[in-house]
């Protein structure tokens, strides 16, 4: 018999990262047979295509380029792919998605250091590389086709976000049920908020989920718009219009709550929350893009070092100085 | 009713069926035991016995070796084998041990003894530090410094440590369960002492019969609190807040905001010393385990070899198991010895044995559990960073030195980071690199 020493405390919990990995494709599911329903098949199997080629590799990457013999996939890939694939257009062909895929894993994550160390969520930094390299094929939005049947008639159309920003909100098309159900145009898995609110609580549930984040953000995009309806709210839209389009609730429930690129304590993660909030609003009123979650997520995952600085935790004990 | 209880915390399994029935059960004496100097905080002892002397069970074989120190005594009535530096693994140390080798039944040397009541506040602080009498939950910290504070420190409060929030161990369930009436003039002696009023005893809820228990025994005398099941409950300044709603200061001691807390085998200690007259030479343990064929609670002599308690006591292994991990603790702060023949000392309040798991962590994740438990309100990822970075000044400046140790966001975290492990060195290089600065 051999005695094994090793380091307090010996109970570990059974949670691994790959765990949470696995709850958090698990609560992306429901939002992904929704785009099944919505854009088709093909939606469905470009998420199904960022999971397989992001662990792939994420593995290759490991294995050949950073020569970690006993890496073992832990998930953390597939659920890049996966959220990449759910904010890029449903007429984003699948190599372009690829080439995002790969700038995601390649540059955001591992160049800074892999698992944990990425300054900026992935899969956003992958659909910001897209933006800007395919602006044609990243900006073409399809009408809802609603039948799981695998091959659909598609006609392409513009986003209420767009139509807000370009012809007023009194030419919005579709009602504020259409946007909680999903019946709108928009990436693969941002367009149903009814469906990923189901998995959001599930993530509730399972303890996976820095709530200040959503909170917050939604919060703030919920005040900040009320204010600027009641200037103008032709221009501007009503606040439950904000909430519901565009890919605000997917950036709010699972973007921004990326474990990894937020910050540690409450008090930070409702300054983060508030700052994309902000953010989101400010692009999608002032500047050249429709909406802007994503960039207001990428702008503040930028700042999360300097706000952990700053909101330290009270030490228990602690003098008043 | 809202129960006692302090923010962070984690709920590891408790596995504390295993012993929690099974009443202490007096040990055989070994044939030999190994007394180690250094069984307490503080300065180690000086062995003043000789090889090939005769020494009587409570015969005081090391006289302490300074202020903070504490005398240590022989478990057996036998011949000295020999005096020999032995690897302490609780302090990290090679220190002096005394082998002693029994020869027939015990022949006492007693304590001055009685009536608590005729004896002065000094002579029980006296008898208390001759019985070699030290914290028993497991800081060992000697008893007679704790409860003799600086008179600037005005202490109002007295608070029994019932908790045992580690799991597997029972021990302290057994004692307040079958002790009560030792206990009870243990808490009147140290009242004594400390010249407080208030006498509160914290237990956690899971040990419910022991609330009832106590409730009705020690009506009138000592309250009790029943705290939330959460560990590290038992953690000094946690017990403290959950109790009194007081915050020790950072840096500071019990004492700042007047509270001296001890621990109920501690109690039971004091009262065989004053009352009988005799020195702390064996002590309750929880003998416990998955790798163990009976797991139990028992009265063993200080110094018994580990190897002969599972033998003897816990029946040998279980068959076929390849890997053991022995604590001398519970498993959330005990320390695994490498050597099965290491003795018992003052503060052993359980041998906790498990089969060993394969574990496979990834980078820190930042999923911000360790903050969410972190019972002191720190940043053990951040602390882990830094640590491991050699960054000391920056992780003393956000509270390296307030770590209590607990582990508690280690278990949680399941990228399976040692923030502990990493915390420890990083106290010890930090204390070494500045000296005698705090």
């Amino acid at each position: 018999m051999k005695l094994i020493t090793g380091n307090a405390p010996h109970l570990r919990s059974k949670d691994t990262t790959s765990k949470i990995m696995t709850d958090v494709i698990i609560a992306l599911i429901p939002a992904l047979i929704g785009a099944w329903y919505f854009f088709g098949f093909y939606a469905f199997f470009l998420a199904i295509l960022g999971a397989l080629v992001g662990e792939l590799f994420e593995l290759f990457i490991m294995r050949y380029l950073r020569k970690d013999k006993n890496f073992v996939p832990n998930g953390s890939a597939a659920v890049t792919g996966i959220l990449l694939a759910m904010n890029v257009s449903p007429a984003t062909p699948w190599w372009i998605m690829i080439i995002g895929l790969i700038f995601a894993l390649g540059i955001a994550k591992h160049a800074f250091g892999g698992l944990g160390m990425n300054i900026f969520n992935p899969a956003l930094a992958g659909r910001a590389f897209l933006l800007v390299s395919f602006p044609v094929h990243m900006t073409t939005w399809y009408k809802p086709a609603l039948s799981f049947s695998k091959w659909v008639d598609i006609q392409t159309t513009a986003t209420p976000l767009a139509i807000l920003k370009e012809k007023g909100f009194s030419h919005i098309n579709v009602s504020y049920g259409d946007l909680f159900f999903g019946n709108r145009a928009g990436s693969i898995g941002e367009t149903s908020v009814l469906l990923l609110l189901i998995g959001f609580i599930y993530l509730v549930v399972k303890g996976r989920i820095k709530l200040m984040i959503p909170l917050t953000y939604v919060g703030t995009v919920f005040l900040m718009s009320s204010i600027f309806y009641f200037a103008n709210p032709e221009r501007f839209g009503t606040p439950l219009f904000h909430i519901l389009s565009g890919g605000l609730m997917l950036g709010a429930l699972f973007m921004a709550t990326d474990m990894v690129t937020s910050p540690m304590t409450p008090r930070g993660q409702a300054i983060f929350g508030v700052g994309c909030g902000v953010m989101t609003l400010l692009i999608r009123y002032f500047a050249g893009y429709p909406e802007g979650v994503s960039l207001s997520i990428l702008l503040m995952n930028g700042f999360v070092p300097l706000i952990d600085r700053f909101t330290q935790p009270r030490i228990f004990g602690e003098v008043k100085s | 009713m809202k129960l006692a209880t302090f923010k962070g915390g984690v709920h590891p399994p408790e596995r504390k069926e295993l012993t929690k029935d099974s009443p202490i059960q007096r040990a055989p004496i070994p044939e030999k035991v190994v007394v180690f100097m250094q069984q307490h905080a503080g300065a180690p002892a000086k062995p003043i016995v000789e090889a090939g002397q005769k020494v009587k069970t409570g015969q005081i074989i090391g006289e302490p070796g300074g202020f903070i120190s504490a005398y240590v005594h022989s478990p057996v009535t036998g011949t000295v084998v020999e005096i020999k530096k032995l690897s302490n693994i609780i302090f990290g140390r090679a220190v002096d041990a005394v082998v002693i080798q029994r020869e027939g039944e015990d022949d006492w040397e007693l304590l001055p003894h009685g009536d608590f009541e005729k004896f002065s506040k000094d002579e029980l602080l006296e008898n208390i530090k001759k019985a070699g009498i030290v914290g028993l939950g497991g800081a060992m910290f000697p008893t007679h410094v704790k409860l003799n504070p600086p008179q600037d420190k005005k202490i109002d409060t007295l608070i029994i440590n019932g908790a045992e929030c580690e799991p597997y161990l029972t021990i302290d369930h057994r004692m307040m369960l079958e002790k009560n009436e030792e206990i009870l003039v243990g808490i009147k002696i140290v009242k004594k002492i400390l010249g407080v009023q208030n006498v509160y005893i914290g237990i956690e809820e899971n040990k419910k019969d022991a609330i009832e228990f106590l409730k009705e025994k020690w009506k009138g005398q000592v309250i009790v609190v029943p705290l939330k099941t959460k560990y590290p409950q038992g953690a000094e300044k946690q017990l403290i807040y959950a109790v009194t709603q007081r915050k020790v200061p950072q840096g500071g001691l019990p004492m700042d905001v007047g509270v001296v807390v001890q621990n109920v085998s501690t109690m039971y200690a004091i009262k065989e010393a004053i009352i009988d007259g005799k020195p702390l030479i064996e002590r309750g343990l929880t003998i416990t385990g998955e790798a163990i064929n009976k797991p139990g609670n028992w009265w063993v002599r200080i110094g018994t070899p580990i190897s002969w308690i599972i033998e003897n006591l816990g029946q040998g292994f279980k068959n076929g198991i390849e890997n053991v991990k022995i604590l001398m603790g519970g498993p959330m702060m005990g320390i695994p010895i490498n050597n099965i023949d290491t003795p018992i000392v003052k503060g052993n309040n359980g041998i906790t044995t498990l089969i060993p798991e394969e574990l496979r962590g990834t980078f820190c994740i930042r999923c911000s559990y360790c903050v969410y438990v972190c019972p002191m309100g720190l940043q053990p990822y951040l602390l882990d960073l830094l640590g491991k970075k050699k960054r000391y000044d920056e992780a003393a400046q956000i509270g390296l030195l307030d770590c209590i140790e607990c582990g508690s966001c280690t278990y949680i975290c399941p990228a399976k980071v040692e923030h502990v492990k990493t915390i420890k060195l990083a106290k010890k290089v930090y204390r070494a690199l500045r000296g005698g600065e705090k």
